[in-house]
């Protein structure tokens, strides 16, 4: 909403400065985005008086033009060629600045000096819109409607120095929509009188109801419609002062009729219409709904099929506007219009506004309408459009308003608490004071009732009072209180955990990444995802921005993958990446929920939102075995043992060789491992990289963080090695878990320290090195004993088939 | 046999003075004062004097012995500096050579934000609750008092699964869930992400992060909030940061509010980063409206609350001067490892 200061000046008497407008009016809910003086980008433009004008000696175009601009003359040439003496021109001196920024300058015109530059209109960030009389292609000539004074700043002449200042209103208050709304609440701000205007509906001749009958179907769709009728219009462009309004206001000037409609939407808040006479079969305004099928040409001359729920005006015939949102095509005025009907109508808020979303137009109308305005003000905005005629002597009134009114809206009386508002603000704000701040914001207070007025829908409860007492006693004013008593405050278990995880991945050189949670559902053909898994049930998006972002994802190594793609392909040598994603599963997605019941159906129940400890990686030096390790890290830092290591059978998106599940109590819980060729190629990754998804419910399941001390060993340890022959396929988690078993309690350690194939070993054999740590914790170990702990393992081994090297 | 112990001592002395080394030292000490050593080998002679000289030359052969040791001690010591020197000055490096780096990886700057606003609360006495991001319209909007059809629910941009299932286009429906469950009194924040449908550009994403904030309990007044935000603020932005609460309008909170924080690179004079202001918008609050805490099971004539909402990737930005929230979801590592 902009507000003309010179409009605002009307209604109440300000002593500030236009910052401290701002600022105060901001502090009291009515936010200021900016305020700006019009005019302020033009400079040193002044008016001048041409006293004579020549042919330029060396030019059929150009014009020497003699000009008088108040303490000087100055001679400009000009290539315009509707200037004469006895003109009135806005000159651009030496060192001015026009529109646009462009800097005029003292200069030479084939050879003849000229001091500056005679300025079009749009020279003057104006428009035709502004004066109508103003030249297409030419200099504007300042017409009697400017003050004509040689040396007078264009600004001043034109009128062209209102403050205008933008607020951003907040949906609750339609009312502030308005000058006289914003007046108000000035007033209240500052705490100066203010009368609301009371426009007094002119005589007229005639009666109206003999020109126009008004029939409302809908009365819980139109509370209310009032009309009135101008004869013998004389439609022509508005006088100054209305025209240098809408402009300031942000509205183009058409003509006087159509102005007078703007003109007092913006001073009321109300919206109004003019519809020719001419359009209106019969006279006959008919608020109905829109019949199936019907069809009409709004004004912007685009054809629109409506559809049953949709209200419109229509005549005796036809629909000839959507009510609220738009006129029809032709129903306005034009240049040849006699007679016309001015509208002023309340309709449901949530009415327009649906219409308005579903023929995706959404007017100045529409979004004052859908704000549900207050149906008490439709006459005297008739009332002041009726004024306005007169005083432009844009017509012929017609005697009377038409006014349908099925059920006259009654005030709201709220109770008045002021101790409980003061309490509820922390604040101690006399009964005086808040009676007197409400009732300058139109409310009539009387004992312990307030009756709001009628533009306020949106004071219900005392909480909505104790509103109005906040902002007008200062948000700022209210003292910072701490606040008392005891809440038990700490990170839960699982929190707790959480933030653990990020610290162990992150001191072992993984970075955290943030992923969107939607993906595209090719994601899981690039993952080389089965078709038939569950995992593809995802949440569908039924509105996405694009197929990109459209299901919610049930895996996190899209992004994940995507990621590091990126990394790679903006040339990160290497990456290590974790993420805390959330996935999302509906019942469909989780096989052991609803086994076999996957398919697109109307989502009973929430998805399972479940978080994902997920890993990627690549780079030089980085295999396999550096992702195993970073995991078997978070595991024990998270004091999580006993699990086993399985292969997977079929993995998606990992090679099958190289993949791996970790399973507690028989519950796969984490995967892992290189990346497939195929989905490695997918993602345009030009070296191996290595992803691991671990349940985060699972590990905290099993997380045990209690950490008991044992003491430190007192005794010396005797380390002894072995090297041992078995066939290539045994997992050396075999052979580790064997010699555990054998070693007996003596083993502190069993460290693999070697695998070799190749020329010293049997072809389908490996060599496989340990290293065993004994120690005992009641004295110094002996050699003989540490040999009996090693001829055990070797003895246990030699069952397996597993010998020592030779 | 006296002068052949005067001669060793003689003998002696300019060897020790000529060495060079420790080592060589130790050769020397070993050759006259070792068990096979010369004055050893004279002082095995001791045995062809007669009992009258004995006791002289045993004396002073003691005495050459401890004239020897104490000058091999002086020279040792002296040797033994200068080695040590030397090997100081031969094993200087250039300290200019980049260090050895182990590999730290990084939190992401949304969570080091997150992070820092948890450990405010968790001060103040809130717990940190969550609840889904997939949502029930009902949540989202019904218990806020934005019924079907409310105007502002067009300024939601919202992501729709089903006509009742949606992306939470903010999280206050964590609120009515949270009452739901709990009774008074309440103190959490519920920092969490959510979803509205704006394309991506240098300041929106569809996906961006808010904290919520909730505090129900008998006697909770505005002032309360005020005085809360103002710790969150400074918490946030430093101590010297100021607040501006603006009346504004939300349909859950009445009275409704808007923070600003005095702009953290200007201090308030006004910069390109607060667009000349002065100040930056931080958050959205006010009291929690008493239809909302109906709806959460909480009698409002009893209780009273406050409840906040802010942005926590537009803090983020501020906070680190990103000027593309982008950035915050393309996670290059070049992005990340400047956190």
């Amino acid at each position: 909403m902009k507000l003309s200061k010179k409009w605002l000046g009307d209604y109440i008497q300000l002593d500030c400065s236009d910052k401290q407008f701002a600022d105060a009016m901001t502090l009291s809910g009515s936010k200021v985005e900016a305020f700006e003086q019009e005019g302020n980008q033009l400079q040193n433009i002044v008016v001048g008086l041409v006293t004579a004008i020549e042919r330029h000696a060396d030019s059929d175009r150009l014009w020497v033009v003699q000009i008088d601009v108040g303490s000087e003359q100055v001679q400009i040439v000009t290539a315009a060629q509707n200037v004469t003496v006895g003109c009135y021109v806005p000159v651009a001196k030496d060192n001015s600045v026009i529109a646009g920024g462009v800097q005029i300058k003292k200069t030479k015109m084939r050879g003849v000096a000229s001091q500056g530059m005679l300025c079009g209109i749009d020279e003057l960030g104006l428009s035709q819109h502004d004066f109508p009389y103003a030249a297409d292609d030419g200099i504007f000539l300042l017409g009697d409607d400017c003050t004509r004074e040689p040396g007078l700043a264009i600004q001043a002449a034109l009128g062209l120095d209102d403050i205008v200042t933008e607020f951003e209103i907040t949906p609750n208050r339609p009312d502030c929509l308005s000058v006289v709304g914003l007046a108000r609440e000035a007033a209240a701000t500052f705490a100066v009188p203010f009368a609301a205007p009371q426009p007094v509906l002119p005589s007229g001749t005639g009666d109206v109801n003999e020109h126009l009958k008004v029939q409302i179907d809908e009365p819980s769709l139109c509370y209310r419609y009032a009309g009135a009728v101008v004869q013998n219009v004389r439609v022509a462009p508005s006088p100054r002062w209305l025209r240098e309004r809408l402009r300031a206001s942000g509205v183009r000037p058409i003509n006087n009729i159509v102005d007078i409609t703007n003109y007092v939407m913006l001073e009321f808040g109300q919206p109004m219409h003019a519809f020719d006479m001419r359009y209106l079969q019969g006279g006959q305004v008919i608020v109905r709904c829109a019949g199936a099928g019907e069809k009409i040409t709004t004004l912007d001359g685009v054809e629109r099929e409506l559809s049953a729920n949709m209200l419109v005006i229509a005549d005796a015939q036809k629909p000839v506007a959507v009510a609220g949102v738009m006129g029809g095509e032709f129903s306005g005025v034009m240049d040849d219009t006699k007679t016309v009907v001015f509208e002023s109508a309340c309709f449901n808020g949530m009415q327009v506004r649906a219409t308005a979303k579903t023929l995706g137009l959404r007017t100045e109308s529409s979004a004052r309408f859908e704000k549900e305005l207050d149906p008490s003000g439709c006459v005297q905005v008739i009332a002041r459009a009726l004024e306005l005629v007169k005083e432009l002597d844009a017509g012929d009134i017609v005697g009377g308003v038409v006014d349908v009114f099925p059920t006259p809206k009654s005030a709201r009386s709220i109770k008045f608490d002021p101790a409980w508002i003061s309490e509820f603000l922390g604040i101690d704000c006399p009964v005086a004071t808040q009676t007197a701040m409400l009732q300058n914001l139109g409310c009539v207070v009387k004992g312990n009732e307030v009756t709001v007025p009628t533009w306020r829908n949106d004071l219900v409860a005392r909480e909505d009072l104790a509103e109005e007492v906040a902002r007008l006693f200062g948000y700022d004013n209210i003292p910072p209180v701490p606040m008392r008593g005891l809440a038990n405050a700490r990170l839960t278990p699982r929190q707790q955990l959480q933030s653990f995880v990020g610290d162990v991945l992150r001191a072992q050189g993984f970075s955290e990444i943030t992923t969107w949670s939607f993906i595209s559902p090719k994601g899981y053909d690039k993952l080389d995802l089965p078709a038939d898994s569950f995992l593809r049930n995802s949440i569908v998006i039924s509105n996405p921005l694009g197929e990109d972002t459209s299901v919610m994802r049930t895996i996190p190594l899209p992004s994940m993958l995507d990621v590091l793609s990126r990394n790679y392909n903006n040339r990160n040598a290497s990456a290590a990446l974790y993420e805390l994603a959330t996935i999302y599963l509906p019942p469909s997605s989780r096989g052991d929920a609803l086994q076999g019941q996957g398919g697109a159906h109307e989502p009973e129940e929430l998805p399972e939102e479940r978080m994902v400890v997920t890993l990627g990686m690549y780079g030089a030096g980085v295999d396999f075995f550096t992702l195993k390790g970073a995991i078997e890290q978070l595991l024990a830092r998270c004091g999580v043992a006993g699990y086993d290591i399985l292969a997977i059978a079929e993995p998606y998106a990992l090679h099958p060789g190289r993949a791996a599940a970790l399973a507690i109590d028989g519950e796969e819980f984490c995967w892992f491992g290189e990346v497939s060729p195929q989905v490695q190629e997918n993602y345009e990754l030009g070296m191996r990289a290595y992803t691991c998804t671990m349940n985060f419910n699972v590990l905290f399941a099993h997380a045990n963080r209690k950490v008991i001390y044992k003491p430190l060993p007192r005794y010396p340890a005797i380390t002894r090695d072995l090297a041992l022959v078995c066939d290539i396929d045994l997992p050396v988690l075999s052979l580790q878990r064997e010699i555990e078993q054998a070693a007996g309690k003596l083993l502190e350690e069993v460290a693999l320290f070697d695998v070799y194939t190749g020329e010293q070993v049997q072809a389908g054999k490996k060599s496989v090195a340990f290293s065993l740590r004994l120690r005992s914790a009641e004295g110094t170990l002996t050699d003989e004993q540490a040999d009996a702990a090693v001829k055990r393992c070797v003895k246990a081994l030699d069952k397996m088939g597993v010998s020592l090297r030779a | 046999m006296k002068e052949q112990l005067q001669a060793l001592q003689q003998q002696a002395q300019e060897r020790i003075a000529a060495c060079e080394s420790t080592a060589e030292l130790e050769g020397v000490r070993v050759n006259y004062l070792g068990k096979k050593g010369e004055l050893t080998a004279i002082l095995k002679q001791m045995g062809k004097l007669s009992a009258e000289e004995r006791p002289v030359m045993g004396q002073l052969a003691n005495e050459v012995r401890a004239e020897l040791e104490s000058t091999l001690e002086q020279r040792g010591a002296a040797l033994k500096q200068a080695e040590l020197q030397a090997r100081l000055a031969g094993e200087k490096i250039d300290i200019t050579m980049p260090g050895t780096q182990r590999t730290v990886g990084h939190k992401h700057p949304l969570s080091i934000v997150i992070d820092e606003a948890k450990a405010v609360f968790l001060g103040m006495g809130f717990s940190v609750a969550t609840g889904p991001e997939v949502e029930w319209d009902y949540y989202n909007f019904e218990a806020l008092n934005l019924p079907p059809g409310h105007p502002s629910r067009d300024t939601h941009d919202t992501f729709y699964i089903t006509e009742r299932m949606l992306l939470r286009t903010q999280t206050s429906p964590v609120q009515v869930r949270y009452m739901e469950e709990n009774t008074p009194p309440i103190r959490i924040i519920a920092p969490g992400r959510v979803y509205r449908q704006d394309s991506l550009d240098a300041t929106h994403s569809p996906v961006f992060h808010q904290l919520e904030g909730l505090v129900v309990d008998e006697g909770v007044t505005m002032a309360h909030l005020k005085h809360t935000l103002d710790l969150m603020a400074k918490g946030l932005f430093g101590e010297n940061t100021q607040t501006r609460f603006r009346p504004h309008h939300f349909p859950f909170t009445e009275p409704s509010c808007e923070v600003d924080v005095s702009c953290f690179r200007c201090g308030g004079s006004g910069c390109g980063l607060c667009k000349g202001e002065g100040w930056i918008e931080l958050l959205g609050a006010g009291m929690v409206h008493p239809e909302v805490l109906r709806r959460g099971g909480i009698d409002p004539e009893k209780y009273s609350g406050f409840a906040f909402g802010a942005g926590l990737d537009r803090i983020t930005m501020a906070r680190f001067q990103i000027d593309d929230i982008r950035l915050l979801f393309e996670n290059d590592l070049r992005f990340l490892s400047q956190f």
